[in-house]
């Protein structure tokens, strides 16, 4: 059980006790912390000073804060926290309940408000509802927590994925310029033809980027549309032909002619080019990609098949992550930003979609796409 | 003189390229690869006069574990193990120490960043007989 430290200041004796035995046997049922049940660690104040004493050298949660005290006040107290950012939820209590101490209180940070005299539930309550919203905050925090680390280790595997194509095009400069990569011409050939592979490598990481924050960071203006799926898919199958071609490979898809979806052209172009252009990539020679797209109910599914190199179950379970290559013999020379499949995941949340993978080894992977139509109704 | 030959490996196709370059720039024989594998291969049938080799490829631990292959099969043939783990974990291995060295069998690992021109200074020290 997690407890929270509550300090309860207060010049009557009689109300200090009372309160702390309340609070000592207080649970409250929390679903979200470790084992569902929150307590109270109980201490006492007799005044404002030994108040601001202990608030300084141990850690609370709560104060249950008498408003008229002799010495320091109680509002006098609140001043004091809020000036040495002490971090505690304040409950005000007082027998001279009025709306001017309220608003005065609140505007100088305490929490809630507990008139004098009040009964043992009362007291819990006010202590239920502060204590539901430390959690509620601290859940806040934890997952903001959670998203800057995240945001944090995708800058600096991306400060790394961009650094290397450098540091290889910085290298192959330094050999032509020091005359150290030998005579022979070849070399010389070499040397510009792998810097303009690491500069296409680059290129492509920097606009994969720049359409995974776009997405991200919903900048991007969605412009919806009731969209031709299958037009998008002729367009994208038809981009893809070039490479194809070069390598013996044969795209074909299979899909009526008027498929519809509520959506942006752009999104779809892009969730198209990237599943078409990794089944060309990854596929071997004279291979196939089947395009197949069916309308199912609501939603819009929509299945890549190649023959290509496929993945083992190891490396599909890998697949989704950020900056992610599968590295093996039969990809290394396979350029690709490690972001392909990121973009099409967010994309296709973007439509209460969902991505799956099949695939086998040596023989190939189907990637099934399935996007919900929201407005189905009209279409 | 025969050429000397020397086997390199590493996953990086741009860094394999570049020392293979300049190697024969600096009149050895190079056999470059891209994997464990294709090195386990090579030594099966060829002696090499050395080895630099990286030590993570597909595997982890792949520089170690050819470096102890070669070693077998040829007690005699320097090994030069290339690390990047040193800047990216923190870890350090050398091969100064008898300790280090029962376990690692390269005869010397230095850094992924190393210059050319100390590269080439370590060759020279490990192959003595080059300009005989």
């Amino acid at each position: 059980m997690e407890n929270l430290n509550v300090l309860i200041v207060d010049d009557e004796l009689g109300m200090r006790k009372g309160a702390m035995k309340v609070l000592r046997k207080f649970t409250i049922q929390a679903p979200d912390v470790d084992h569902g049940q929150i307590g109270f660690n109980v201490v006492e104040a007799a005044d404002g000073n030994e108040a601001m004493e202990k608030l300084q050298n141990e850690p609370f949660d709560l104060v249950l804060l008498d408003y008229k005290m002799p010495g320091l006040s109680g509002l006098e107290v609140l001043g004091k926290i809020l000036q040495n950012n002490i971090d505690v939820l304040t409950v005000m209590v007082t027998a001279y309940a009025s709306i001017e101490v309220a608003v005065s209180a609140t505007k100088n940070g305490a929490f809630d408000f507990l008139a004098k005299p009040f009964s043992p539930d009362e007291l819990k309550s006010v202590v239920k509802k502060a204590a539901r919203s430390l959690i509620a905050q601290r859940q806040a925090k934890k997952l903001a927590d959670e998203k800057r680390k995240v945001r944090f280790q995708f800058i600096s595997v991306l400060a790394h994925e961009l650094k290397a194509p450098l540091a290889a095009i910085e290298s192959y400069l330094q050999l032509m310029q020091r005359h150290t990569a030998g005579d022979a011409i070849e070399n010389y050939d070499k040397i510009v033809d792998r810097s303009l592979v690491r500069v296409t490598g680059m290129r492509k990481l920097i606009f994969d980027l720049l359409d995974l924050t776009r997405i991200e960071s919903g900048e991007k203006k969605r412009n919806m549309a009731l969209v031709n799926v299958t037009e998008v898919a002729r367009q994208s199958v038809e981009t893809m032909q070039v490479n194809a071609r070069e390598r013996g490979i044969t795209i074909e898809l299979h899909a009526a002619d008027n498929i519809q979806l509520h959506g942006d052209s752009s999104e779809l172009e892009i969730i198209f080019n990237n599943l078409i252009s990794n089944a060309v990539k990854y596929n071997k020679d004279d291979g196939r990609v089947d395009v197949s797209i069916r309308k199912e109910d609501n939603q819009v599914a929509v299945k890549v098949t190649d023959t290509g190199i496929g993945m083992t179950q190891e490396e599909q379970s890998r697949l989704f992550g950020e900056f992610v290559r599968i590295k093996n013999e039969q990809t290394r020379n396979i350029l690709g930003s490690g972001l392909g499949l990121s973009i099409l995941k967010r994309l296709s949340a973007l439509y209460n979609g969902t991505v799956d993978v099949q695939s086998e080894k040596n023989v190939g992977s189907t990637f099934i796409i399935k996007l919900t139509d929201k407005n189905d109704n009209h279409s | 003189m025969s050429k000397k030959t020397i086997v390199i490996a590493d996953d990086d196709i741009d860094l394999l390229e570049q020392l293979r370059m300049q190697l024969e720039a600096k009149n050895f024989e190079v056999e470059a690869f891209e994997s464990q594998t294709e090195v386990e291969q090579y030594i099966e049938e060829h002696e090499p006069d050395l080895a630099i080799l990286d030590l993570m490829m597909e595997n982890q631990d792949s520089g170690f574990v050819l470096s102890y292959k070669i070693k077998k099969l040829y007690p005699h043939v320097p090994v030069i193990l290339i690390t990047g783990v040193t800047s990216e974990t923190g870890i350090k291995f050398d091969a100064a120490t008898d300790e280090m060295r029962s376990w690692i069998k390269a005869d010397i690992m230095l850094d992924k960043d190393i210059r050319f021109e100390q590269l080439e200074k370590e060759i020279n020290r490990l192959l003595p007989d080059r300009y005989e």
